[in-house]
């Protein structure tokens, strides 16, 4: 089990979440969209995330067909959208984050942004500005031949999926073309608040450790302390998402850095 | 499927092999956008030199590579649900009940064979060429969409599984899927895009009328593609019982060569009418373009007659110059879009372009990849009809023959009327035979009957309507 994910030492997202477990906690991940109400204020909420005790920040790109999203990121993605975010922009989201916070940053991505700006130049920009890897919900390691190649050139993170219905040769695979974390989805379904977490979640988890991961974040349907507490006793950090969006919604990155305060205490 | 063609032995294809990777980049990395010229790189000249020289067949492809199209770009919680189809697949090709089950069902239930019909007096405006229909409206529902969709159903209850979803946009293809639930028992779930239910109200009742449950989709451009999105979330969530019935030859792997097969028995039934009637082969072969599915269906008999010219005619919408089109292989550049590596309408960002078409059926951004790959190693050629060129024909078809098409299938009219006066500019038609001995078959897809208001409208038929419905809008608005 010599995968790419031993090799910590030159992973950002790794080095975050073996910081929280030398704390002796799970680490906490907040996502947030790019351009989100807008380039200024997302930068502002995700640096708020960082101030109350996220241990990394994922940023997600906005992109016309999020498969795996739910309405509240779905509604967030589309009005940044429709307000004129452009892919350039998530350099500078990344960046003006990376220049004002230690917290390292991974950017979720849909493939088809990342393939039309051509992988190495995506790769190369996400680099410069400081960003730490990707997240890709929708490129599975069998198709990621290129992404493997240029993530090493430029020393990204490949933060591949597993979930409840993945075989056991696919977690192997998977984990073995990893580097930084895991990311274990708790449920069959796209994101958005649920009242409990899976029981799906647990197993995932500890199929995903037998196979050889070291570190196991688990996201989706992760939206109160309650929840993040329950996931930490068995995964190696906890990724919020829609929860946090919402907040930003409704009350702006006063609200976003509240939640982000409540749901670390809950791992503290 | 065992006795079929091998697929052609293409080097180089293998997810991991990065020699692959590299064409794929390379075929997506010109910078210009709209127009493209992408189609002259990748794998295609290969395949067309193998093809030409007679080495390859391109039947029977199997996936999940089409040159550098096609694949798996898919979320990993689907990835088990796509791994059980393509096994269930397989085994269902090779066992004889399954193929005797289908051969059934087309026969007795959807009214197969299709007929082949001459339409001499719609000919007459062909340059002398002489045109058949393959009739794939008077299948039950009304279009070909029926041949996948009891296909699917049938895996579907091999694998177990209970409930039926699919996506819809003018309806045909809603409307098929609820009707194999309904025969096979089975619950049905069909989303189609909020925009497509109010301007398709008579399809929408159909399909509940056979006890499917039509969900609106009001997010994105509310349109197929959104519907295709939901239908995928819908999978994700409930993949464990539910059977995600795609209408078209584009997805994930095993999706596009799945489609094909339910689809072959199109081409297969026309090659033998057409040589049965004419006692020749046809010069060419013309089939309108949304997904690419009935497309596909006739096209595949004819791959290997290396003498019969093949085109794909695909929504010109207003006019490939104005944008509003749906002309995603002429037009686009290769992206991943619903799972598949593909020709895909999309700005300089990579985000999906709207597309636009008179026609609910073509009016999709994407296109299968098996048409990329053919597109590519030139098999195939891809052309954008206009509306106003498919209404010409649709008008022109129901003058000269009292056949009311689709509109869907009068592009694929439309084209072979332009290829017949192409043919007739050169003398001759692209194999060097003389135009007025040239036999073309055009795929009628499917019937009108679910454009008459689209046509009547079209053709300013509404008068007096027109006036209150103008009332009503205005007042609306207000
Ligand atoms: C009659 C008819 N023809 C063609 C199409 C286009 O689909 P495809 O390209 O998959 O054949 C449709 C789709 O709704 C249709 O209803």
């Amino acid at each position: 089990m010599s995968g790419a994910v031993d090799s910590g030492q030159t992973s950002k997202s790794a080095a975050a979440i073996d910081r929280a477990r030398n704390a002796g906690r799970s680490a906490l991940i907040g996502y947030l969209p790019a351009g989100y109400p807008d380039v200024a204020r997302s930068i502002d909420a995700a640096v708020a995330l960082a101030d109350n005790g996220v241990d990394l920040i994922e940023i997600g790109v906005p992109y016309s067909d999020p498969v795996m999203d739910g309405p509240v990121i779905q509604d967030a993605t589309v009005e940044a959208l429709a307000n004129g975010f452009r892919v350039s922009q998530l350099f500078d989201v990344v960046a003006g984050i990376t220049a004002r916070t230690d917290v390292p940053v991974v950017v979720m991505t849909y493939w088809n942004p990342v393939m039309r700006l051509g992988v190495d130049e995506f790769a190369r920009r996400l680099a410069e500005a400081g960003g730490a890897g990707l997240i890709t919900p929708d490129l599975i390691p069998d198709e990621a031949a290129e992404w493997m190649e240029v993530s090493d050139k430029y020393g990204l993170d490949r933060i591949f999926l597993v979930a409840p219905s993945s075989s056991p040769e696919r977690l192997h695979r998977t984990v073995e073309a990893s580097r930084g974390f895991v990311y274990a989805v708790s449920i069959m379904g796209v994101t958005g608040a649920r009242s409990k977490v899976s029981s799906a979640a647990h197993k995932v988890v500890d199929d995903t450790h037998a196979a050889g991961a070291k570190r196991v974040c688990v996201g989706l349907g992760v939206s109160t302390a309650e929840h993040v507490r329950e996931i930490a006793a068995y995964a190696d950090g906890v990724i919020v998402g829609t929860a946090l969006v919402a907040a930003l919604r409704d009350g702006g990155v006063g609200a976003v850095g509240q939640l982000a305060k409540e749901l670390s205490a809950g791992l503290a | 499927m065992t006795d079929k063609p091998q697929p052609p032995q293409r080097t180089a294809e293998t997810a991991t092999d990065p020699e692959r990777t590299r064409k794929v980049a390379a075929a997506g990395d010109s910078t210009a956008a709209g127009t493209d010229d992408s189609q002259t790189q990748g794998t295609g000249a290969e395949g067309a030199e193998a093809f030409l020289e007679g080495r390859e067949s391109l039947r029977g492809a199997t996936g999940p590579y089409f040159g550098a199209y096609g694949g798996r770009w898919m979320p990993e919680s689907l990835i088990a649900a796509l791994d059980e189809l393509e096994d269930t697949f397989e085994k269902a090709c090779a066992d004889p009940d399954f193929v005797a089950e289908v051969a059934d069902l087309n026969r007795n239930y959807s009214g197969r064979p299709s007929l082949l019909t001459e339409a001499k007096r719609f000919s007459e405006h062909a340059c002398g060429a002489r045109i058949f229909l393959k009739r794939e409206d008077l299948n039950h529902t009304g279009s070909h969409k029926i041949n996948n969709v009891l296909g699917q159903a049938l895996l579907a209850k091999r694998m177990g599984k209970t409930r039926l979803i699919a996506e819809t946009g003018a309806g045909q293809h809603g409307v098929a899927s609820a009707t194999a639930a309904a025969l096979m028992g089975m619950e049905c779930v069909v989303y189609m895009g909020a925009e497509d239910t109010r301007r398709q109200a008579l399809n929408v009742a159909r399909m509940e009328l056979l006890g499917a449950k039509v969900i609106p989709v009001a997010h994105g451009s509310q349109t197929l593609k959104d519907a295709i999105n939901e239908a995928l979330r819908d999978w994700v969530a409930n993949v464990d019982h539910t059977h995600y019935l795609l209408g078209t030859a584009a997805g994930a792997h095993p999706f596009p060569a799945m489609v094909r097969f339910f689809h072959e028995v199109i081409g297969d039934e026309a090659r033998g009418q057409i040589l049965e009637q004419t006692g020749a082969l046809p010069d060419a072969v013309c089939a309108c373009i949304g997904g690419g599915s009935n497309a596909i269906g006739i096209f595949h008999a004819f791959l290997d007659d290396k003498d019969v010219e093949i085109f794909g005619f695909e929504a010109g919408g207003d006019g490939v110059e104005t944008g509003r089109h749906a002309a995603s292989i002429t037009l686009g550049r290769p992206g991943v879009l619903h799972g598949a590596r593909s020709y895909l309408m999309q700005d300089e960002d990579g985000q999906t372009v709207e597309s636009h078409s008179i026609s609910a059926g073509l009016d999709y951004p994407g296109v299968g990849p098996e048409h990329s790959y053919l597109a590519d190693i030139g098999r195939v050629t891809y052309e954008p009809i206009t509306d106003a060129e498919a209404m010409d024909s649709f008008q022109l078809l129901c003058r000269t023959e009292g056949i009311i098409p689709a509109i869907e299938s009068a592009h694929a009219l439309a084209g072979a009327l332009k290829v017949a006066r192409r043919w007739d500019e050169a003398g001759h038609t692209g194999a060097g035979r003389p135009v007025n001995e040239a036999i073309i078959i055009v795929n009628l897809s499917g019937r009108g009957d679910k454009d008459v208001a689209t046509a009547a409208e079209w053709f300013d038929l509404l008068e007096t309507e027109k006036v209150d419905s103008k009332t009503v809008t205005e007042g609306e608005d207000k």
